[in-house]
């Protein structure tokens, strides 16, 4: 009964395929590749789509098909990367906040502010510029600017939920603390979490091709999003191609990822979430 | 003279001189006072009045679960001997579920909606009686079969919202019960329930409480409830008891006013009183606790009300043997 109700749902059904297919074609790009990221074809620089280079090429004759395909490896990554350890931290902080309050509250909310407080491109550009590019520092500049996120949803929504008869109910039974926030509060912010994380996962993609873009991504010849965007714009009187396929891939990623996100809003209602409960 | 048989060896339950108050924006002031129960094993008591009157307080007060902004202000609370006010928060977490357990209001909301029955029947279970997850489950299952759940295998994996109202109260019970608490406490357990269920769900936790020995503190509004099931009835009126009694003279002979208000005020054929006759209400409505008056807090509403009555509050006296009531004009039963 639970699949046709998440089908008739546009757009999880839209936001799924198109994150899906984006995933196939990240894990399986050595095999879908159809040139070398780096070889170069002096002969078709700037070629349209055709037979040979599905999706033309750049500057240099490089097939943009190819490279797209494995700067999805980095993009899905860096994406995955942030948003696991932005939810765990931005999760931890906002059910301690919600559940003990007080000073405890004050405190870490405070925290909160203060890395809300920072505009997030000032933030990340300064982390990178500190850590130097790479995976994991654009991870952590990531992380840095969407962990308040979760931070505050989830206080949010513990403050409702300690006050629940369940809650009531579980201490009437003898529960401490400890089983009380991890094993009735925690499953029950689970829904708010998950469409987090997926608009997160869009978000955390944007993020990674503007550093890209600014010149404080990953290095060159890496093929990332961004940087394919970039350079494009240096030639974009002439060669308009370029620029448009990279920027049209970012940008059907991250509307993939919205409209997952706001599917799966739609079908995780509290009704629907004890479905979810059944599956973990 | 007021405190009834307080002390008897063995009690299950021994509340003493409670005085419950509430910090809020109108100061402190009491919602319980002057509160005395004793509960024996196997035995119970019912504790009767209207919304407000400070009942909920008092059963919550006996799993130290007060909201935060109400505490245990006097008196002390015994439980199975046990100075309940006094004990660390980790020992009454051992206590909770094993020796005192609770039956709530709402069913649906006082079930996690994200997990299933038998989960949290287990949860329980495993953490007091240190069983693994299997044997949890099986104790989960046998103690759905105990309140006579349909199906109790299959209902154990399903979640709160596929039961109907009355297997959702029947699970509520089935998780108090599973940890076999020596005191049972259930405020209000059939009031969201269809009249129906209501009967059935009222005989459950009448039957299981004598075969199992419970004592059982049952908080209603309902005295139809009350006839059915106590042994033994407390009526309280403005956080105070009003009147206190075995069930047979209370019905019997009610002697406070305000009782024989409540009475006048259930739907019941009587003879000599022709069907169309109107309910009886009491007129005007319960005092707020931050502004009780001086005297005896019914005096403003009761038809008996002398002078005396609006000027000095009257003590919880023996008027008859083993019959209490705080009155200075009580019927004469």
């Amino acid at each position: 009964m639970r699949i046709p109700k998440a089908l008739r749902n546009p757009s999880l059904v839209i936001g799924g395929l198109i994150i899906l297919a984006l995933v196939f074609l990240a894990v399986f790009a050595p095999l879908l590749a159809t040139h070398g990221v780096d070889q170069p074809d002096m002969r078709n620089r700037f070629s349209l789509p055709s037979a040979a280079h599905w999706l033309g090429t750049d500057n240099l004759g490089r097939d943009l098909w190819s490279r797209l395909i494995f700067g999805a490896r980095i993009s899905l990554s860096i994406g995955i990367i942030s948003v696991t350890v932005a939810a765990l931290i931005g999760t931890s902080v906002g059910l301690a906040a919600g559940y003990f309050g007080g000073w405890v509250d004050m405190l870490l909310m405070r925290i909160t502010d203060v890395f809300l407080g920072f505009p997030a491109v000032v933030l990340t550009l300064a982390i990178v510029a500190v850590l130097g590019p790479g995976i994991v520092n654009i991870s952590a500049a990531i992380i840095a600017v969407t962990w308040t996120e979760y931070a505050r949803v989830v206080r949010a929504t513990t403050l409702v939920l300690r006050e629940q008869n369940y809650v009531q109910a579980a201490k009437a039974l003898g529960a401490s603390w400890p089983r009380i926030l991890f094993m009735e509060i925690l499953p029950n912010t689970l829904g708010p979490i998950i469409v987090l994380a997926s608009l997160g996962l869009g978000t955390a993609v944007i993020i990674e091709s503007a550093l890209s873009f600014l010149g404080f991504g990953l290095p060159p010849p890496t093929p990332t999003w961004g940087w394919t965007l970039s350079y494009g714009t240096r030639f974009i009187r002439d060669e308009p191609w370029l620029s448009i396929i990279a920027g049209a891939t970012i940008m059907v990623t991250v509307l993939g990822f919205n409209l997952l996100g706001d599917g799966l809003r739609d079908i995780l209602d509290p009704r629907q979430l004890t479905r979810l409960g059944a599956n973990k | 003279m007021a405190q009834l048989a307080t002390s008897k060896v063995g009690a299950a339950i021994a509340v003493k001189d409670l005085e419950i108050r509430i910090r809020g924006e109108r100061g402190s002031y009491p919602v319980v006072a002057d509160m005395a129960l004793t509960v024996q094993p196997g035995e119970t008591l019912c504790i009767v009045g209207e919304s407000g009157c400070g009942k909920s307080m008092t059963a919550l007060s006996l799993l130290r679960l007060l909201p935060e902004a109400a505490s245990a202000s006097k008196g002390t609370i015994e439980i199975n001997g046990e100075d309940f006010l006094a004990m660390s928060q980790h020992r009454v977490e051992d206590l909770r579920g094993v020796e005192i357990a609770m039956i709530f209001q709402e069913p649906l909301t006082a079930l996690n909606p994200v997990l299933t029955i038998g989960e949290q029947i287990a949860e329980s279970v495993r953490r007091h009686k240190k069983l693994g997850h299997k044997a949890a489950m099986a104790r989960a299952i046998e103690t759905l079969q105990l309140v006579q759940m349909p199906d109790p295998a299959r209902r154990a994996r399903q979640f709160p919202h596929e039961l109907s109202g009355g297997q959702r109260q029947r699970a509520m019970i089935a998780l108090a019960l599973a940890c076999d608490p020596k005191i049972l406490v259930a405020d209000e357990p059939t009031t969201a329930l269809d009249v129906t269920v209501q009967a059935q769900i009222l005989g459950l936790i009448s039957d299981l409480q004598k075969r199992l020995g419970t004592a059982l503190v049952l908080i209603t509004h309902d005295l139809g409830v009350v006839a059915e099931v106590a042994d033994r009835v407390v009526v309280m009126y403005a956080g105070r008891r009003v009147e206190e009694a075995s069930v047979y003279d209370l019905f019997e002979h009610p002697i406070h006013p305000y009782t024989l208000g409540l009475m006048g005020a259930i739907p019941r054929p009587v003879a000599g009183r022709p069907a169309t006759d109107r309910l009886v209400d009491i007129a005007g409505t319960v005092p707020p606790p931050w502004d009780l008056p001086k005297g005896c807090a019914f005096a403003p509403r009761c038809p008996r009300a002398s002078a005396r009555c609006l000027e000095e509050r009257p003590p919880l006296e023996e008027k008859r043997p083993g019959h209490f009531a705080a009155c200075w004009e009580h019927v004469d039963g």
